[in-house]
């Protein structure tokens, strides 16, 4: 059932795969609060809400809602926080308060404090922004996500009875409650379709209908934004027959943002790595692991399989790092500061394969990068291609420490036995 | 013969008169490759001059399939354009199209597979380093370079690589040829989500060719299509094949929304793809510098000769 819904994006940077890593790229995220003004915008119902970004604003933001039960909700990109912990001890990044006052008490141990999930790693995210909404009244939660399904190349509608929850652990467990409508993109979402996924999630009357309009709608915001995802979970309705969306993940394909400005203008860099942000003025491909032997690699594939060698002899990686195709010094220099801005780092591999490039210009760079930065670390250096002989001889005439290794195999082994 | 290509086939390059294209097209005739026409909207009646070559430009693809016979088209022109190239080259009626572009959004790519469903015309990649079929000459000159791989570390042969990396695709064709174990085609699929030819069509067209006697697969996380064709190698084919997955220390779990966590699934880490290629008969490679060598302990394991 699941390996049919198979093969989805997960693609992390235009050139290569990589599921789930933190790397702004292919993917351009937002917060929630960004993500439910889009989904007013194409007409997909949201409860009412509000932002402050300081204290001071606390109660003018809080003005704009009616008197009764608030959520106070913690905006930053990582999922799970709800049941994340903040750095003081606090528990809970999302929380529901019987009162306005209670909620505005409940946003001054939020703000500015910094919240540990399941997936912002431990050291957190700090929150900079307190989203406040109605707490709707719930009648029953469902899980509504659009994105792309690899096996098809369409984009895919994934829904389920059972919101609120896992939605892995639903898949694995009951694949019977998960829906999935494959979309054709010469005509778009067809109303048929609608009819019938709205049938399977047993709503009627005015919840379907409503519901058709949220579905169709969703579905407009994430053809025209160029979305690499859209995630409601959970979708609800309420005793009145509203179907709302309670929460709001939203991803955007990083290829097509030079067509969406307004999209661009959402950008949290708060929310990035400053390191991976540093990589991409030189067009390097940079993600932060938490080994000790760093790696520099020209290519996506080659990087990632050098991550593998390393470990695979018993080290482990600090790093994804690609250089691209070129590897010039600035490059270098740039990577190599880059990678010495991680404390953990304790040796450096470079593995270059100079199928074009001429391996001479590269040792010459690698070795002005080295004595530029002033590199006390082990290093390591696997040269092959264009001009091997040359490089090689460069390296060795440069009288630094480095040392040289001839298959990949043999540098991973001896950078590990280096930092060992 | 080769799959795909062969060093008689007519080329034409899209985008030839911008840096990156070409640079390559001169890479490409300095190969040997009949690179027999370039394309750029505007410049057509100029000429792309290198040494005694003379390529003609054309406004069009299909003015430059006409004039020159070629079937096979190489993309270079920048992301926002690529998707328009590549349909350009369905309504010429080529044979093939190949995208090296980089960065062309999802949805473009989308729109093009479903447009292109029907049409005769294969497209190979985006995002890809493209396809050699080495010659006979000297550092295997004389062949048919489509694309940005270096020509000279191949050796005509026996042996089929594909690959959805450029770099890890180079030190296979490296270990080989380092071995003296020639190569029938190399072809990279490219690394993008939504592409034209998979891991599985590539594979079918190896183990139809009767000069590859043995196959190189190498995948990546992500997705199922090195599955599907180990799958498909465990019943259909008999040749000696090798696999090497990239990835297994790729932390899981973080950025990702759940939708695409499951939907990825479990067939998706290098663990559970290396677990397949074994139960499909595939010897794996334990890094990449074993490639080559997988392949050799798999044709010994058949009897077969790759050289």
């Amino acid at each position: 059932m699941l390996t049919k819904l198979g093969s989805v994006f997960v693609r992390a940077t235009p050139r290569f795969i990589l599921p789930d890593l933190p790397t702004n790229f292919p993917r351009m995220n937002i917060h929630e609060y960004q993500a439910k003004a889009l989904f007013e915008k194409f007409g997909v119902a949201v409860p009412k809400g509000t932002t402050a970004t300081n204290h001071e604003a606390f109660v003018t933001a809080l003005a704009a809602l009616p008197e009764g039960p608030t959520m106070v909700k913690s905006q930053i990109h990582a999922g799970g926080r709800g049941k994340g912990t903040f750095t003081n001890g606090f528990k809970g990044g999302v929380k529901f308060c019987k009162t306005k006052a209670d909620a505005l008490a409940m946003a001054s141990n939020m703000l500015g404090q910094t919240l540990v999930t399941a997936q912002t790693g431990p050291a957190g995210r700090k929150v900079q922004t307190i989203y406040f909404t109605v707490a709707s009244d719930i009648k029953k939660e469902y899980y509504l996500a659009i994105l792309l399904d690899r096996a098809t190349s369409r984009p895919v509608i994934v829904a389920s009875t059972e919101g609120g929850m896992d939605i892995e652990t639903v898949a694995h467990d009951t694949p019977e409650k998960l829906f999935k409508v494959l979309i054709d993109p010469a005509y778009g979402i067809a109303d048929f379709q609608i009819r019938d996924l709205i049938s399977k999630l047993g709503l009627a009357g005015a919840e379907a209908k409503n519901a058709a309009k949220l579905i169709r709608n969703l579905y407009t915001m994430y053809w025209e934004t160029d979305a690499a995802m859209v995630e409601v979970n959970p979708l609800i309705t309420t005793p009145t027959g509203d179907v709302l969306a309670l929460d709001a993940k939203v991803s955007f394909d990083s290829n097509a943002l030079y067509r969406h400005p307004e999209i661009v203008a959402l950008r949290d860099l708060n929310e990035e790595d400053p390191k991976e942000i540093e990589a991409s003025k030189y067009s390097l491909s940079y993600i932060a692991l938490d080994g000790n032997i760093a790696c520099l690699v020209n290519g996506a594939g080659l990087a990632m399989s050098t991550m593998d060698i390393i470990q695979h002899f018993g080290g482990t990686p600090a790093n994804f790092l690609d250089v691209g195709g070129g590897a010039s010094k600035d490059q270098v220099i740039a990577a190599f500061k880059i990678i010495l801005g991680d404390p953990n780092v304790k040796g450096i591999l470079v593995n270059i394969f100079g199928g074009i490039m001429d391996c001479n210009v590269i040792a010459t760079g690698i070795v002005e990068a080295v004595k530029e930065v002033g590199l006390k670390l082990p290093l390591v250096v696997r040269l092959e291609g264009n001009n091997v002989v040359a490089g090689k001889a460069t390296l060795a005439a440069s009288g630094l420490a480095l040392v040289s290794g001839d298959t990949m195999a043999d540098a991973a082994q001896k950078i590990v036995k280096l930092v060992a | 013969m080769a799959i795909l290509i062969t060093p008689e086939t007519k080329i034409i390059v899209q985008g030839i008169t911008g840096d990156f294209g070409g640079r390559h097209a001169k890479l490409s005739l300095d190969y040997g490759t009949q690179v027999v026409a370039g394309v750029t909207p505007g410049k057509g009646g100029q000429f792309f001059e290198y040494g005694t070559h003379k390529v003609p430009i054309y406004n069009s693809v299909a003015d430059a399939a006409k004039a020159t016979g070629a079937t096979v088209s190489v993309i270079f022109v920048p992301p926002p354009f690529a998707a328009d190239a590549i349909l350009e080259c369905v309504d010429a009626g080529l044979d093939l199209a190949v995208a090296i572009t980089e960065g062309i959004p999802i949805k473009d790519m989308i729109r093009v597979k479903r447009a292109m469903t029907g049409a005769k015309t294969r497209l190979v990649g985006p995002n890809c380093p493209g396809i050699v079929t080495p010659g006979t000459g000297k550092d295997s000159f004389g062949g048919c370079r489509i694309g940005i791989a270096p020509g000279y570390i191949h050796k005509k042969g026996h042996v089929g690589v594909v690959s959805r990396s450029g770099t890890l695709t180079y030190e296979a064709v490296f270990q080989l040829t380092s071995k003296n174990i020639g190569q029938t085609t190399c072809v990279g699929i490219g690394g993008d989500p939504v592409n034209g030819t998979n891991h599985l069509d590539v594979i079918k067209l190896f183990n139809a060719d009767p000069e590859t006697h043995g196959i190189i697969l190498i995948g990546e996380i992500g997705g199922n299509a090195e599955v599907e064709a180990a799958r498909w190698i465990k019943a259909n084919c008999k040749k000696p094949v090798a696999g090497f997955i990239a990835g297994a220390t790729a932390p899981a779990g973080r950025r990702m929304g759940h939708a695409g966590a499951i939907v990825g699934g479990a067939e998706d880490t290098a663990a559970a793809k290396i677990a397949v290629f074994k139960e499909c008969g595939i010897e794996v490679a334990a890094t990449p510098s074993d490639m080559a060598d997988a392949l050799l302990r798999a044709a010994k394991a058949k009897g077969v000769t790759l050289t």
